[in-house]
């Protein structure tokens, strides 16, 4: 949407209130919100304050953040990646695949462990890679070019499963979603690990910069020899690999596998979590803070209708009221 | 462009992908006639078009708001929100049923179109959410489960009777592509759609009245996915709150095989039809091979399928994008 607009020199100091109050929003309207929402439990939902709600909110949580650091990662060079979804599908298919013994026998459960996190999630990013190169390649939209594996990629993990259920008990695979690393679920300090990874790379790297350079002017980044196609491999393939991770840590959580349901709507709760984190879909930002603090909105809002015994659908309503709230407020607070 | 007049003759990239689905099309159904026994038996054909009436309906919408270079998301939960919403006034009224399914997915177009062009975010992500919101919507209406129409009122026969041995769902979305094409390629309304398609900036200084068409091309599309749900509760006699998954996805697709490029500016109502035929056809030929017993593809390889048929369409337009540039 592009409108035409002088842009009306602003003295320092004279902003209009009204101005001033969407850039307060847009700078620390998800943190308000995350706060406020926490104040509103407590004050309404009986035994909030319990390790068990703190414990179901960040397990429900790790998921989304883990997808949605690489959702933020791509937005910020102006993509998108719907592929997420399916891709957590074919990575929690593969797994247990593996370690059953599906593909080959299994000698050594620690070595078929090990391989078990590694092959899914170098798949997950080959087909991230994928997406990449059709962005890339073949100047192809990245709504269309991760289409493709959204509507495939699904398909493919019910023809490796056949549709069917994998049942599975294996204590070291499921590590990643039931251990504790000092007492902190295994999969909350993934998380952690992860958004301070991505974080860091945005802040003190030289790819982090020519992420968001691409953004927010892909000729002029071109221009001045950023290598634009191996940026976006890059970030499509870090979405890919994050996918496969998140894939994982859903199939050990639930101790089965089903590749109808996994990573299901995955796009729209990743996308949703980055929008209300702030960083502009448009690209050329990557609040890889926002983003956390995006997801946490997301799933207390969830958490507290639950809670509250409003119905599920409801809370589709709601959170399709958040994200264009969201956006809105954002961009409002971007031009001032 | 080559959009304002549109001779005969082959004089761009798009017109070739545009003859390409025609013939592919032609090739199909021709492959099809000659493989399958039954392919061509009027209980194939007529069951294809009654069943796939209602994505032909939503491809056509979603081909108007992609020429504006937009996109809408919302189609699918839109489709089903209407179709409780008819299940529910179907008892009233048979047409009550039709009109309150269409209302419904008018009110989201207008949701949408208000979203856009007054709010200005971008369609992906207004549609997204109205997308949630209409599933929410229709969720709450149906309680969680489908709604049973009404077999007393006559409301069934918009979705599973014929009229001069056509179905009726056929003979609906023949009316909606004819009146599509109408405005496309006749009227000024469409020259507008394609021009903003173009360049919204260059539209507005050319003086053309850009928010009020963008707003009518997304209700267009609410609407039309609400003539869709209204045929979905009609068919299955039943509101389906949880239908329509995926559907935005096959009515892009359709658009896309049909040779509309998704920047805008360039497209038609024919080739969309075309294309969502084609994607239906492929389908149907599927279900006829496994018939064979030669292969036995399980229903799970339709999305492969069809993910890797999106995948040369669209690998196929950038070539001739790219063609175009450096001829």
């Amino acid at each position: 949407m592009t409108t035409i607009e002088t842009p009306a020199p602003q003295p320092s100091g004279a902003l209009s209130s009204g101005s001033r109050l969407f850039a307060l929003a847009g700078r620390y309207g998800t943190f308000a919100a995350f706060l406020a929402l926490v104040v509103f439990n407590m004050a309404v939902t009986p035994n909030f304050l319990s390790w068990q709600t703190l414990n179901v909110n960040l397990t429900q949580v790790a998921t989304i953040v883990i997808v949605a650091t690489g959702m933020t990662l791509v937005i910020a060079t102006g993509g998108i990646d719907l592929s997420v979804g399916s891709l957590m599908a074919i990575a929690g298919a593969l797994a247990p695949m593996i370690f059953m013994g599906r593909f080959w026998p299994v000698e050594n459960m620690g070595l078929a462990v090990a391989l078990a996190f590694l092959i899914p999630v170098v798949v997950a990013g080959l087909f991230g890679l994928f997406n990449g190169l059709l962005v890339t390649r073949f100047s192809i939209q990245p709504i269309i070019a991760t289409l493709v594996l959204f509507i495939a990629g699904r398909g493919i993990a019910q023809v490796m499963t056949n549709g069917n259920l994998q049942v599975f008990k294996n204590e070291g695979f499921q590590f990643i979603a039931m251990g504790r690393i000092a007492g902190i679920p295994a999969q909350v300090v993934l998380m952690i690990v992860i958004a301070a990874l991505a974080f860091a790379l945005v802040r003190y790297t030289v790819i982090g910069r020519q992420i968001i350079a691409v953004g927010g002017n892909e000729k002029a980044a071109r221009l001045t020899g950023i290598p634009v196609r191996r940026v976006k491999l890059f970030v499509y393939m870090v979405s890919g690999a994050l996918s496969g991770l998140a894939g994982l840590v859903v199939v050990a959580r639930n101790s089965a596998s089903d590749a109808n349901l996994v990573g299901l709507g995955m796009e729209l709760d990743a996308i949703a979590a980055v929008a209300v984190g702030g960083t502009l879909l448009t690209g050329g930002r990557a609040n890889i803070v926002g983003t956390v603090l995006g997801a946490f909105v997301i799933q207390l809002v969830r958490y507290t209708l639950l809670a509250n015994g409003v119905p599920d659908a409801a809370a589709l309503i709601v959170k399709a009221g958040l994200i264009v709230l969201a956006v809105f407020i954002q961009q409002r607070a971007d031009k001032h | 462009m080559h959009t304002l007049f549109r001779p005969f003759a082959i004089k761009s990239s798009g017109d070739l992908a545009r003859l390409g689905v025609i013939l592919a099309l032609f090739g199909l159904i021709l492959f099809g006639a000659l493989r399958y026994d039954h392919f061509l038996s009027p209980y194939n054909i007529l069951s294809f078009l009654r069943y796939n009436s209602m994505f032909a309906l939503i491809a056509l919408g979603m081909a108007f708001v992609i020429i504006t270079g937009g996109i809408d998301l919302s189609v699918g939960g839109t489709a089903a929100m209407a179709s409780v919403v008819a299940a529910l006034f179907s008892p009233v009224h048979w047409a009550a049923g039709l009109l309150a399914g269409m209302a419904a997915g008018f009110a989201v177009g207008a949701l949408n179109a208000f979203i856009i062009t007054k709010m200005r975010i971008q369609p992906f992500i207004a549609t997204l959410a109205t997308m949630l919101a209409a599933y929410g919507t229709g969720l709450l209406l149906a309680d969680n489960q489908s709604v049973s129409v009404s077999y007393d009122s006559g409301f069934t026969v918009i979705g599973q009777d014929d009229f001069l041995g056509f179905p009726i769902p056929a003979w609906i979305a023949l009316a909606a592509y004819v009146l599509g094409w109408l405005v496309l390629e006749k009227l000024p309304a469409g020259r507008h759609v394609l021009a903003i398609g173009d360049g919204e900036a260059t539209a507005g200084l050319m003086g053309l009245k850009v928010e009020r068409t963008l707003a009518a091309v997304y209700l267009a599309s609410g609407t039309l996915a609400g003539l869709a749900g209204v045929i979905l509760a009609a068919q299955f006699g039943a509101g389906q709150p949880t239908e329509g998954v995926g559907w935005e996805l096959f009515a892009i697709a359709s658009v896309v095989v049909g040779g509309t490029l998704l920047t805008g500016g360039s497209g038609s109502v024919g080739a969309t039809l075309a294309g969502a035929l084609l994607l239906a056809m492929v389908f149907n030929i599927l279900n006829f091979e496994n018939g064979l017993g030669w292969i036995s593809l399980s229903a799970y390889w339709q999305s492969v399928i069809r993910g890797a048929f999106l995948l040369v369409v669209v690998i196929l337009q950038a070539k001739l994008m790219t063609r175009r540039k450096t001829a």
